[in-house]
């Protein structure tokens, strides 16, 4: 069977949830073949995780350019792997760097790109990808045409299913291009984990918007959220006005999520929030205004100060649980 | 020697309008409000701020698209840019991130650069891929989705969010960068600089001037298809209640019979 080349994202040694998302897709396309890049004495423990995820094969490369420099080494391990594995497709998460990532691959691979994957299936034409456009206004179906497919799939696009399968770990040394030093990574701050589920990943997202009036207003929101296990999301307006960090952004700029259960909280519902939270499978809505265009989208709303409503939600969920 | 900057800007349809698609599955351009790309706003602003800070530099905004960019090029330069390049040519619709990088990077090399300011992602095509792109074919660094930029000494440094980490970044003139919407507001154009604008100089150019093939952009050159675009359908309203004192329960409620509690 064809060979579906992944890039497994990993952070502090750990694989992220969204790899074994593509392993998973992947295959529906064809034989995982996984990519493991930098990840230094962690390649074995995520190279047998990405094995119990479905990867025949697990291409390891390990040195400092990865760390040191932006984008371009990923690139040329990538180039350098496709070129000896000869795959189907190239799967690559949807991050920012993970778009850069694979754009500059498919242009040295004469290959056509599509970002931003909601959904993968295979057809005798090559991988079929599904995306929501404009806001999630529309749902597109597109396939590259030209050359082998390097496609970017969101997080959350399906759920990680374990599939154990050989795992074969080999190791190469990549040969690096003089534009690989061309970016350094000067320093580099991971940042902290707030102990909440991460906000692409969880099931609930609670969320606050300018309505939430102030920084220490956020504490009813996330008291809320932590009634429900959920992460907590804040509108570009609650993001500019620094109640809170822009990693918790929902949006066109921010994180599009697509929880089984978004809550927006004084959030009025601009388009650009939307294209981040409306293919939510319920939206629950509170907010002051009875003309606020996010009623639309509610499966349940209550018109109320979330000053009122949230705090009483919070006590008779922490009551419910006993 | 002054320092050369080239924005890359694009003209979008209005978010806040009625967005669709044409027959072909492309974007619809005609039939609705057109405008310069918000995020393109950014650039435009950081590059005016580089230059500024340089106190010897020129500001080129460069855009490719239909006969109506050049709203967008008027705009950048009624906020402070110094001239413009429009690439417009009906070889050109349909083109794809691919294409579209190619062409900017030609009419970007015509310019002449030290440094090329993109916004982070169109607000339509929302891809985010065409700053890499062109830094690839451009072959100079890219230094992309910084939220922090400057210029100082031949070298540019910035700040970028990413997912895990955030990260300082350096690299050597001529560079690519783009940047985000954390990057700091945009500035209004002035009543002057709507004035000054209409008097400086926009150049066009065709696939000709820049030595690029029809076959090699359009919708023909894509090297991606798109099957099918649906509307997805409109959500449903449910209930809405008016919290008197129960609004909190109420969801509860609602919660809970949809067992999320
Ligand atoms: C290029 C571009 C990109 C953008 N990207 C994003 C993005 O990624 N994410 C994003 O969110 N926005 C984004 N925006 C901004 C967007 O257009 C809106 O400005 C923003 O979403 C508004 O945030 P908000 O709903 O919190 O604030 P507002 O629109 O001010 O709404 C606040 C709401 O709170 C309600 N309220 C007030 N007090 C209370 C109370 N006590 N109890 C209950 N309700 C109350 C009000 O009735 C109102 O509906 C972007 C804009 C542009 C141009």
């Amino acid at each position: 069977m064809a060979e579906i080349l992944v890039l497994v994202d990993h952070a502090d040694g750990v694989v992220r949830k969204p790899a074994l998302e593509l392993l998973t897709l992947a295959r529906r396309l064809g034989t995982p073949v996984a990519v493991v890049l930098g990840a230094g004495d962690a390649a074995a423990g995520i190279a047998a995780k990405a094995g119990e995820y479905g990867a025949e094969r697990v291409i390891t490369a390990d040195a400092a350019q990865f760390a040191d420099f932006l984008v371009v080494p990923k690139v040329d391990a990538l180039q350098q792997i496709a070129g000896s594995v000869n795959p189907a497709a190239v799967l690559v998460t949807s991050s920012g760097e993970g778009k850069e990532i694979a754009a500059r691959l498919a242009l040295r691979l004469g290959s056509g790109v599509i970002t931003d994957a909601v959904d993968l299936a295979s057809s005798e034409g090559g991988p079929v990808a599904t995306q929501s456009v404009f806001a999630a206004s529309f749902t597109v179906q597109s396939r590259v045409s030209h050359g082998t497919p390097v496609i970017t799939v969101k997080p959350n696009a399906t759920s990680p299913e374990a599939a154990p399968a050989a795992g074969a770990v080999e190791s190469v040394a990549v040969e690096f291009s003089a534009a690989a030093s061309g970016t350094k990574v000067t320093s580099r701050t991971p940042r902290v984990s707030s102990g909440r589920p991460e906000l692409t990943e969880a099931a609930i997202v609670v969320s606050g918007g300018r309505g939430v009036g102030a920084a220490d207003g956020f504490s009813v929101v996330e008291a809320l959220a932590d009634s429900l296990g959920a992460a907590v999301g804040a509108s570009r307006a609650a993001v500019d006005a620094g109640w809170y960090p822009h990693s918790n952004q929902v949006g066109q700029t921010g994180k599009q999520v697509s929880p089984q259960l978004y809550i927006a909280n004084g959030i009025s519902g601009a388009i650009q929030h939307r294209a981040g939270m409306q293919t939510s499978k319920t939206i629950v809505v509170v907010n002051k205004d009875p003309e606020a265009p996010i009623f639309e989208l509610a499966d349940f709303g209550v018109v109320g100060d979330l000053f009122a409503v949230l705090p009483q939600l919070t006590d008779e969920i922490n009551t419910r649980k006993g | 020697m002054s320092l050369r900057i080239v924005v890359c800007v694009k003209y979008v349809p209005d978010a806040t309008g009625d967005r669709r698609f044409g027959e072909d599955f492309t974007t619809d351009r005609d039939g609705v409000d057109g405008l310069l790309s918000e995020l393109d706003e950014y650039g435009v602003e950081q590059a005016l701020r580089i230059a500024e800070a340089s106190g010897d530099a020129e500001v080129t905004v460069v855009t490719v698209g239909p006969d109506d960019a050049k709203d967008a090029l008027r705009k950048a330069l009624s906020m402070g840019a110094d001239k413009a390049v429009h690439v417009n040519d009906d070889d050109l619709h349909g083109t794809d991130a691919l294409g579209t990088s190619l062409v900017l990077a030609k009419a970007v090399e015509q310019a002449g650069f030290d440094l090329v300011v993109c916004g982070m992602a169109s607000t339509d095509g929302t891809m985010g891929v065409v700053p890499a792109l062109l830094a690839e074919r451009l072959g100079v660094p890219q230094v992309t989705l910084l939220s922090e930029v400057a210029v100082e000494g031949g070298v540019v440094t910035g700040r970028r969010d990413g997912d895990a980490a955030t990260e300082y970044l350096q690299a050597q003139l001529p560079a690519v960068v783009s940047v985000t919407d954390q990057s700091g507001e945009a500035r209004y154009p002035s009543f002057k600089g709507i004035m000054a604008a209409k008097k400086k100089p926009v150049q066009s150019l065709d696939l000709d001037d820049l030595g690029i093939e029809a076959e090699q952009v359009g919708l023909a050159g894509a090297w991606t298809a798109v099957d099918s675009a649906a509307a997805r359908p409109a959500r449903t309203q449910g209930t809405i209640v008016k919290d008197e004192g129960e609004g909190g329960k109420q969801l509860a409620a609602f919660l809970a019979a949809q067992k999320f509690i």
